[in-house]
Parts: C-alpha cells; structure tokens; sequence
C-alpha cells in the first residue's frame, strides 16, 4: 500500500485529521517558544532594571492606550546606524516587566527604547501638545488632551496587584502605597519623594507636564517616556556575563 | 386545540438552553455595567446585555414561527442544506470590507496629512489603525471564511449544516465580537498586541463563538454523505484548530478586575515576543492563507468546470504548509534581544516555506488547464486567478525579506507594509471577490447582474494594487537606506524627521491606490445589490452548469 493510498485514512477519518493537524502545529511553536522560558540569556537579571513606578506603569498603559506601538518601536537592533541614532542596542531584561512587550514592527517615528532623559519635560509637553511646533515635518497626531485629562489613578492599585500575579516584584509595600506613590512622583519637591526612591530606585520626581496643580495623563506618559532605556548603566554592563 | 394532529411544539434543549443563557449574561451585563470602573467599558457591558436580550427576544420569536418538527436533512433525497447563515456573513464581508477599506484610506490620508487626526482622541491614527487592521482581516475575511466555509462544507459533505441556531450564533456571535473590538478600538480599549488588540472579555467571547464554529464545522464533515473529506475543508480544519490554538496562547491575560476592561497580559518581554509573533505570522499563515486556500480549492474548480490540478501535490501542499507555517514567527524579531537560534529558525522556515507555497499556487493555477480561454470571458474566474498570481509574488517576497541581511534594511519600513497589502489585497481580496461573486448567484439564485462591472472592479482595483504596492517599495527601501547613509565623515546623514518627510509624495500615492480599491470594492456592492434585489430566477443550481460559451 503506498504512501499516497495511507493517506485516505486521514480523509475519511475527520478525529484522525484532527488530532493529526493538532500535532504537525504544536512542534514548531513548543521548539521555539519553551526554551526562551530557561535561557539564561532571556531571562537575565542585570543591576538597575526594577518595575515601574505606579505613575510610571499608569503612562504605559496610556501610551498601550493610544497605539503608540503602531508607529514607534522600542527594539533597537546592533546594527551600526541604529546604536549611534539612538544608543546602546536593547537588552532582553530591559522589557522584562513589559506585559505585554512594545517592541513595535514600524517605525513612522523614531525608536523611543532609550528616548528617557533625552529631551526636556518642556519639549515633550510641547511636542504632545503639536508636535509640528517642535519638530516641523513631524506626522504625529496631536495629543493635546492628555494634559487637559486628570489621570484616573483610582484603581492603580489594582494594576499593581494584577502585574505582581504574573510575577513582577511588586511588593506589598509598593501597592499600599501605590496611589500615594503616583501623586508623590509627580509633585515638585516632594517630602515623600526619598521614600518613593527607596521603593523604587532612581525614580524621577517632578511635576512633568508644567502644571502642578493636576496630576494630569500628560504626567504619567511623559514620566513613562523619561524613563524609557535608563535603567541599565552601560558603563557597568557586562555582556559576557550570560554568555554560556 | 385547532388540529390534534399537528405534532405538538415543544421548545428544544438547545434553544431554552441558550436563552436561559443569554438571560443570565444580560443580567451579568447589566450589573458589569453598573459598577464598572469606566464609561467606555460600562457602554461595552450595555452593548452586551442590549444584544442578549435581542438574542431571547430572536430565539422566542423564533420558537413561535417555526414548524413544529425539526428542519429535514434531506428534501427528496437531495440534502436540505441551510445557507441562510452563508447569506448574512456574505453581506456582512461586503459591509466591513467597504468600512475597512474606507477606514484605511482614511489613516493613509492621515499619515500624508497628520492634520486630519483632528485633534480628537478617537480619531488618531493610533486608534484608528486597529481598525483598520482589525476591520479588513477580521471582519471582512473572517466573514468571509465563515461564510464559504458554512458554504463549502455542506456542499462537499452533501450534507445539511450541524445545529439549528449554532450556526446563527456563530455567525452573529462573531459580528458582535466586531462590534465590540471596534468601538473598543476608538475608545481607546486595547491590550497593546498587534492584530489581537481587543481585550479580555472580547476574547473570552471569541473563544465561546469559535469552540461553536469548530464543533459545527467538524459535526458537518462528520455527518458527511461522501466517503472523503475534500481538500478545502482540511484547510478550512487546520485554519479553525490553529486559530483557537493561537487566539488562547497569545492573549492568555488576567483582568485587573471583573469591572475593568484592562487586563495584564500573562507573558513579558522577549517571551510575549515571541508568542505574540508566533501568533501574528500564523495570523498570516492560517487565517489569511488556509482559509483562503481552502476558497482557491473549492471555488477555481468550481467555476473552471475542472478538477483540482493535482491530488498528491495538494497532499504535499496541506501537510507541509501547516508544517512549516507555524516556524516562521521569528522572523518579525530579527536582530532583536531574542535569540539568535531563534531568528535563525525562523529565517530558514521562512525560506522553506516558499515551496509549499508555490506548490499551492502551481496546484491553483494549473487547475485552469484546458480551460484558459476562460479568462478571456469570465472576469471573476480571472480575479481569483490573479489573486493566485499575486499570493505567488508576495509568498516570494516574504522569504525574501525573511532573510537576515535583506530584513536589516526592510525591517520598521515602509517596505512591509507594501509586503502585507500586496498579499491583503491582491490575494486575500481578489480571492474573497471572486468567491463573493460566485456564491451570491448560487445562494439567491440569481444571475450575476453585470459581469461588465465585475471587470471594471477588477481592472480599478488591480491598478490601485499597483499603485500602493510599487509606491511601497520605494518608500520602504528609500527609507531604510536613509536611516543608513553616512557622509563621507562618517556622520548619520540624514535626520529622523528628514527620512519622514521624504515618505509624502509616496504615501499621496498609497493613498490614491487605496481609493481606487475602495471604489472596486463600492462597485462590487452595487452589481451585490442589483444582484440580490432582481426578480429574475435562474436556471436550478443543482443541473450541471453550462458553458459560459
């Protein structure tokens, strides 16, 4: 009996073909996929990578909100133009809290993986606001509304609780204090603002978006955006260290 | 009481089933939506318990008018088939393939003329752009899929559909998930995943709707009358099996709550890289290739009055292009922080990959053997061909890029994008026209009201094709090479903002090209519409068909 005539088996079978289909698809997303969970080179711990900050996490969400990744990736490849347009190539650990990852797949505008620090509050405030009003020939939208919305950070503790479930190291500590956390961030001079440091290192705090007076999307996004590509201090990193 | 021997109506299981059901989600709706954490998720919670309560309302309805015994499988020895489920999805693709197609005209204009984001939240391009993706291969193809595949399977099982309401659950059960992913879009619900951006009650819904749709596809083939399963349904199978395989391992999500529409997704980083590509190229491969292989497989013959070129090759051509389909996802996250292995697998799927897909084609066209005078007469015989053609170039395209060093230029460009619509809407397209075209006759048993515009469609939308592809390339490629020059100091030559101002006149140009298929597309719902709304009965379908000559 040849090959050809065994096949029927399949087509007169329907649970046979299945179940067969079943196993021809599973095969090459369990190869791929499965080891990435042990690697040590994608599961790296590298000194100066910690979760976001509440008000940090609230402007992801809002850029997540918008579809910024439609137009903007956060993946800069080793390729000689891109490190010297925008720095160090990316690390696997620097989106290890990323859930879901913003690599992005186009860039209508620039790479913003290491945008943080980059430019002024001013600027970014300004450029949310008309982005033709710093950048001329920028095709961006406006998102004036942002600094006219006040940030509903009324269930930010939620946000935290929910990441911690997946695995990010959101203490206890960290979602009690997580409302506070996000005004606190976003207040110029703060009293709280050593405390919020302590939780979570080298965070910036200020008010972002030029009004003081409301905790408003603005500040969230832009403290989100300052932050982006400066956790890892290149000068320290090792890239042999996960080499095996 | 009037006759006593009427057999006695009584309610069946299914349908004092479902209704019960429905009852308890629009009283969950309604409590969803009174204690939701925001507006825009409490109007998705009223959506929810409005289309329930219609639901009750449409299987009570229905329970009254019906005869009292169940639909016959057979009528005279001849299968009872049930295609009204086949005509609603019909309509609806014609409905959301103009509403997508509009929409992406719309997000071109905007991209050459960012003052048409208009300043309003729900109209940027960042929203707008899930539309549009979600729209056209969501909505349009997915109503498309389901509707010949409700279609093919009946006629090629000779048998009548599985479930009395199931298939019109899925059906509008799926049109509503529509509803609720696109009005999520514009207010700003999103997981952030591309193509799988509706949130997790959306998806929790899908997955009720899709278990139904595999359970009503694979009792029909069950319930066969012929002793094999044709070909198109086991591409029609493998598109409904991977579907569900990736639609519940890429958007595995805990919501921050019952009350809220946000939810975490499971997998970080590299990882939900990886899975979200995994999904997102077999997105591709399975929902816009298999599926729509599995028309090419039922509908070319079909119409070419010839049988499919080769047996063994479509043996070949299903096994290895499943096989080979779900290895190619790495190949979006070249050079990125996943690992180099796992780019390197990807890359040498996807170049492997271009056999079985050639190997398709070759089976699609070669199936016009004896009858090529056809498309000198027979325009919708000749779209499907073209689209078959143009799913040849664009699974050449797709290795091509796939290889490292051409994806080191090609990759963030505007180059994919002329990638994805050469085969979005030369293949995808043309092929679910010409199978729109063919089943509208067949299902009101009509006749085509002109093929004249059949082929004005095809000749306006094959030069918008060209114009949005060629414009692609040469704006993908123009791009990556200025994001690359140097100055002979070696300095970055040009600017970011330099590299987006030199795409304007070619994204005027993409724009001008997805005005022309739009106004295909609007044609086409013209000649539909004459179509469905003539007297005129044609000859019974079941005779043999004649010559078009």
């Amino acid at each position: 009996m040849s090959l050809w005539q065994r096949h029927a088996i399949l087509e007169k079978n329907s649970i046979i073909l299945v179940i067969g289909i079943l196993i021809v698809i599973a095969i090459g997303g369990l190869v791929e996929i499965v080891p990435l969970f042990y690697l040590k080179n994608t599961i790296e711990k590298v000194e100066g990578v910690r979760p976001y900050t509440p008000l940090e996490l609230a402007g992801r969400d809002i850029y997540v909100r918008e579809g910024c990744y439609l137009c903007h990736s956060q993946m800069i490849r080793p390729l000689r133009d891109e490190v010297e347009r925008y720095g160090h190539y990316s690390l696997a650990v620097e989106s290890m809290y990323d859930h879901p990852f913003q690599w992005g797949s186009e860039r209508q505008g620039p790479d913003l993986a290491r945008v943080g620090r980059k430019y002024s509050d001013d600027w970014h405030r300004d450029h949310l606001r008309n982005p033709r009003s710093v950048v001329p020939g920028s095709i961006m939208p406006d998102y004036g509304f942002l600094e006219q919305t006040d940030l509903d950070y009324s269930h930010i503790a939620d946000n935290l609780k929910t990441q911690a479930l997946l695995g990010v190291p959101y203490t206890a500590d960290m979602i009690d204090h997580a409302a506070v956390d996000t005004v606190t961030q976003a207040t110029n001079d703060s009293p709280d603002a050593a405390d919020l440091q302590k939780r979570y290192p080298r965070a910036q705090v200020r008010d972002f978006d030029g009004n003081p007076s409301r905790v408003t999307e603005a500040d969230a996004l832009i403290a989100y955006l300052q932050m982006l590509g400066t956790q890892v201090d290149f000068k320290l990193y090792d890239d042999k260290a996960n080499i095996r | 009481m009037a006759n006593a021997l009427a057999p006695q109506k009584t309610m069946t299981l299914g349908e004092g089933g479902l209704a019960l059901a429905f009852a308890a989600l629009a009283l969950l709706s309604i409590v969803i939506a009174a204690k939701a954490f925001t507006p825009e998720y409490a109007f998705h919670a009223y959506l929810f318990t409005a289309g329930s309560i219609a639901a009750v309302f449409a299987i009570i309805n229905r329970y009254y008018d019906r005869p009292a015994a169940p639909a016959p499988l057979t009528v005279d020895g001849k299968p009872n088939y049930n295609f009204g489920p086949v005509k609603f999805a019909t309509i609806a693709a014609v409905f959301w393939g103009i509403a997508g197609f509009a929409v992406g005209l719309y997000i071109a204009c905007e991209l050459a003329y960012p003052l048409l984001n208009l300043d309003l939240p729900w109209t940027t391009f960042g929203r707008l752009r899930p539309l549009h993706t979600s729209a056209v291969i969501f909505a349009f193809g997915g109503n498309v899929l389901i509707a010949t595949s409700f279609y093919v399977v009946q006629r090629t099982s000779r048998a009548r559909i599985v479930g009395d309401l199931a298939p019109w659950f899925v059906v509008l059960g799926y049109n509503f998930f529509i509803v609720i992913a696109g009005t999520g879009y514009l207010l700003g619900i999103t997981q952030g995943k591309e193509y799988a951006e509706p949130e997790w009650y959306a998806d929790l819904w899908l997955t009720v709707v899709w278990v139904t749709y595999f359970l009503v596809f694979l009792g029909t083939i069950i319930r066969r009358t012929e002793p094999h399963i044709y070909v198109a349904n086991w591409f029609y199978l493998a598109f409904i099996l991977t579907i569900a395989v990736l639609h519940l391992g890429n958007n595995s999500a805990v919501p921050v709550s019952l009350f809220s529409s946000k939810s975490y997704i499971v997998w970080s980083g590299v990882q939900d890289a990886m899975v979200q590509w995994w999904y997102g190229h077999n997105a591709v491969g399975f929902f816009l290739t298999a599926g729509f292989l599995a028309m090419m497989y039922y509908f070319i013959p079909k119409r070419a009055e010839r049988p499919v070129y080769s047996y063994r090759l479509s043996i070949i051509h299903f096994w290895a292009l499943i096989f080979l389909y779900i290895w190619a996802g790495p190949h979006h996250l070249h050079y990125t922080a996943l690992p180099d292995w796992a780019q390197t697998l990807g890359m040498t799927f996807s170049i492997m990959l271009w056999m079985p897909s050639w190997g398709g084609m070759i089976n699609g066209i070669m199936t016009l053997s004896g009858a090529w005078d056809k498309l000198r007469t027979d325009p919708v015989l000749r779209m499907m061909v073209v689209s078959v053609a143009f799913y040849g170039m664009s699974t050449f395209e797709g290795p091509m890029m796939s290889v490292k060093i051409v994806n080191s230029l090609s990759h963030y460009t505007n180059w994919t994008i002329g990638h994805v619509h050469s085969g979005a809407l030369g293949w995808v397209g043309y092929i679910s026209f010409g199978a729109i075209y063919c089943l509208v006759p067949w299902l009101w048993n009509r006749r085509l009201y002109s093929l004249k515009l059949v082929n004005w469609h095809f000749w306006i939308s094959t030069i918008g094709i060209v114009l949005y592809i060629t414009s692609m390339w040469v704006a993908g490629i123009l791009q990556g090479l200025m994001w690359r020059a140097y100055t002979t100091l070696g300095f970055l030559e040009y600017s970011f903002v330099e590299t987006v101002e030199a795409m304007h006149p070619f994204y005027i140009i993409r724009a001008l090209g997805g005005l022309l298929f739009l106004i295909g597309a609007l044609i086409m719902a013209w000649n539909i519409w004459k179509t469905v709304t003539s007297a005129e009965v044609a000859e019974p379908a079941s005779l043999a068909l004649a010559p078009a000559e």
